[in-house]
């Protein structure tokens, strides 16, 4: 679709990027903490391939996603995106980028606004791509609609008289009506019932083959992510954990949380590791985490070494990353059981 | 679940919505028509609504139809729906229509061309009063709910007390003072303006923060000033400002909406709070659409709800407080009648003519019943958490 998707060149990087949000008390609102809901993310996206990042709920996903359509201010690290650093670019310097980045959200429901029919919602992408002629308005409506599988009858009703996979659609649509480059997956299958999910999901194969669309798929869904993506990333309370290309993090998995998460497959055959649902099965806390390793106080094999000092990346194999210096020594954490 | 890998898109079924079309109004008719006391309001409401418009008609101009200014002291304190005696009256002193519909006044005046006059009064002051105390609610209540998290800097402070300092020193004659104060604002705005870049960079100088210290919140200071405005009882407020304001009806409703605006303010807010975390409003900040689309585009006709019920109300607590400044004699001045001085000019006749109290008081008691039942009926359907129960 554009130039800037141009195969196997790094369309997004994102670097060392935080983000903590202040706790307020009391009658002057003074700061008494902050939550670590981002620490030091680091990733790259390609041209055209997807990249899942894969967590539990409340693990930064989402955070990460807003900080990079500059919906929020990061507090540090840097994005950039296409060659250029965008992290402290203001809002009309940010304007001309703002249609190469775009979202799909969760909630279909609360994604599309109710006093808008779904034509006019996605005109207001067209009017910012800076299309204002009406009848061309109406052609780019109608083929939009098309290409996500939309009959264009329902160009002039209201949300409300769709269902959710129908305005999962829509929300597709709006976002592709600026031409982007890459479009952030906000769980765009997680509220959706399983056969609606496959369509989706096919929809947006099939889209990022025709426009050569680059993905930052987030989801909770390993086995969506292990369909869809090209590499994942596996975040827990705000660091990654894991980053490595899809295959080989099914394959080939080597951080504890990993095995956890891949043994949350209902159907999964790694049963081996029951034994970790049960343990430290607390919601992420992410409010005065310890020193060390974050996920230590839920992690079986846990050690002095990993409450002292922190935990940096290690290799493990080609392009496979993992915060965990222990299973990286020692393989996979399938040796220790 | 397992992902089908065979689907094409040949597959997607291009699927028409099911619903047969409804428009959003077509459904709160249906729910609204199920409120039979709201629907009472509504037809009542729309009555008032011609018989103001009407009586406008009726009662203006150099020669009216019906004229409420007409004297006719031989003619006094008549009961309603007697005759004139025509015997004692000029022809062009005859009421129109043959007969006291509502009787006469300690003037001979008759009531009914008084309070079709005073319908009108009622109707624009609820309205305009209630019109501008919206306008202000919705622009504060907007700053408050979408730019609340932002605060007020120091050099903003100190550029706008010089600004300010400035204007009040031109005023008062002091042109050198005045205009050396102005340059020091545009100078603190130059610098400011200046200094932008590397304010948002992350090694700022320290003067820097110091200059771009944060104050309060713009939502503190809209909310807390909407607490200061709550806290004078109104209608001693308006009292106070009508004393000192010649008496005229635009007075009266200026005033009116300028003290009754707090609680769109907060409805607005409250709305735009809730709106602006709503992903429909990310996404359009994601196409790059600037926030004054956001904001009248996609959130506005989202807040709008509870502001018109918030409106249909206040215009009936609007034309009781007309009515109460016209019963003690701060309203409207007196040849041109309101409900309220009608009402006033007949207590004291209260035993020997009770018309002249009931018949206005009466009209005020419908018109606010009214106005409250539609308003009511009007949030019923609006509220999307009591329409489940039905």
């Amino acid at each position: 679709m554009n130039e800037i998707n141009s195969r196997n060149s790094t369309i997004l990087q994102v670097e060392d990027l935080k983000k903590y949000f202040p706790i307020r008390r009391g009658f002057f609102q003074r700061v008494t903490s902050w939550v670590r809901a981002v620490e030091k993310v680091s990733f790259i996206i390609k041209g055209g391939k997807t990249l899942g990042l894969v967590g539990e709920s409340g693990c930064g996903k989402t955070t990460v996603a807003r900080l990079i359509l500059k919906l929020l201010e990061a507090d540090g690290g840097k994005i950039i995106f296409a060659g250029q650093d965008i992290t402290d670019l203001s809002e009309a310097e940010m304007k001309p980028l703002r249609k190469e980045i775009q979202i799909i959200f969760q909630d279909p429901y609360g994604s599309l606004n109710p006093r808008m029919t779904i034509g006019q919602a996605i005109a207001e992408g067209l009017k910012a791509a800076g299309i204002d002629n009406r009848s061309e308005t109406q052609q780019r409506l109608e083929k939009l609609l098309k290409m996500v599988g939309m009959s264009p009858a329902g160009i002039d009703r209201f949300p409300h008289e769709f269902s959710g996979g129908q305005r999962q659609r829509i929300g597709i649509a709006r976002a592709l009506s600026v031409e982007p480059s890459l479009i952030i997956c906000d769980e765009p299958v997680s509220a959706l019932d399983v056969s609606i999910q496959a369509q989706i999901i096919n929809l947006l194969k099939d889209l990022q083959e025709q426009l050569n669309l680059s993905y930052l798929f987030i989801s909770h869904d390993l086995n969506v992510v292990g369909y869809l993506c090209d590499r994942v990333a596996v975040m827990y309370k705000g660091h990654i954990m894991e980053y490595s290309p899809a295959d080989e993090l099914f394959d080939n998995p080597v951080h504890p949380y990993t095995h956890l998460l891949l043994s949350a497959i209902p159907d999964s055959e790694r049963s081996d590791i029951s034994d970790m649902n049960t343990l430290g099965d607390e919601p992420a806390n992410t409010l005065n985490p310890p020193a060390g390793c974050s996920f230590q106080d839920r992690c079986p094999i846990s050690e002095d070494r990993c409450a002292q000092s922190e935990i940096n990346f290690e290799k493990v194999g080609e392009d496979h990353l993992v915060r965990c210096w222990k299973t990286a020594k020692h393989g996979s954490y399938q040796f220790f059981s | 679940m397992d992902v089908n890998p065979h689907t094409d898109s040949q597959d997607y079924q291009l699927d028409e919505p099911l619903a047969p079309k409804r428009t959003r109004f077509e459904e709160f008719w249906r729910l609204f028509k199920q409120n039979r006391l709201a629907i009472a309001g509504l037809v009542f409401f729309i009555l008032f609504f011609v018989v103001a418009i009407i009586g406008l008609s009726l009662t203006s101009g150099n020669d009216p139809v019906l004229d409420p200014a007409m004297v006719r002291l031989q003619e006094k304190l008549r009961p309603p729906l007697t005759k004139p005696n025509f015997e004692r009256l000029q022809p062009d002193e005859v009421p129109t229509l043959g007969v006291y519909v509502f009787g006469t006044d300690d003037l001979g005046r008759d009531v009914f061309a008084r309070m079709l006059q005073g319908s009108w009064v009622s109707l624009t002051v609820g309205f305009v009063a209630v019109g501008i105390a919206i306008i202000i609610g919705i622009f504060l209540g907007g700053i408050a709910g979408y730019y609340g998290q932002r605060h007020i800097r120091i050099n903003q402070l100190i550029a706008g007390g010089f600004l300010t300092a400035g204007a009040v020193l031109l005023i008062t004659d002091l042109i050198w003072a005045g205009a050396v104060f102005l340059l020091c604002g545009l100078a603190c705005i130059l610098l400011s303006y200046l200094t932008k870049k590397s304010a948002r960079s992350r090694t700022k100088p320290a003067w820097t923060r110091l200059w771009y210290f944060n104050t309060i919140s713009i939502d503190t200071l809209v909310m807390r000033f909407v607490d200061i405005m709550l806290c004078f009882p109104s209608f001693f407020l308006i009292l106070t400002v009508v004393a000192l304001l010649p008496a005229s009806i635009y007075n009266i409703m200026i005033i009116i909406g300028l003290t009754s605006w707090m609680g769109t303010t907060r409805f607005v807010r409250a709305e735009f709070l809730s709106l602006r975390e709503q992903d429909f409003v990310a996404a359009a900040r994601a196409l790059g659409l600037n926030d004054f689309r956001i904001i009248f585009r996609h959130m506005m006709p989202n807040a709008v709800a509870p502001v018109l019920v918030s409106a249909t109300i206040g215009i009936a607590t609007a034309i009781l407080t007309e009515a109460g400044l016209s019963f003690l004699g701060f309203g409207v001045p007196p040849p041109h009648a309101t409900w309220g001085n009608i009402l006033s000019d007949g207590k004291r006749f209260i035993f020997d003519a009770p018309w002249l109290t009931f018949v206005p008081g009466i009209a005020i008691l419908l018109v606010v019943l009214s106005f409250n039942l539609f308003g009511e009926g009007l949030r019923d359907v609006m509220n999307p958490k009591l329409r489940e129960r039905q």
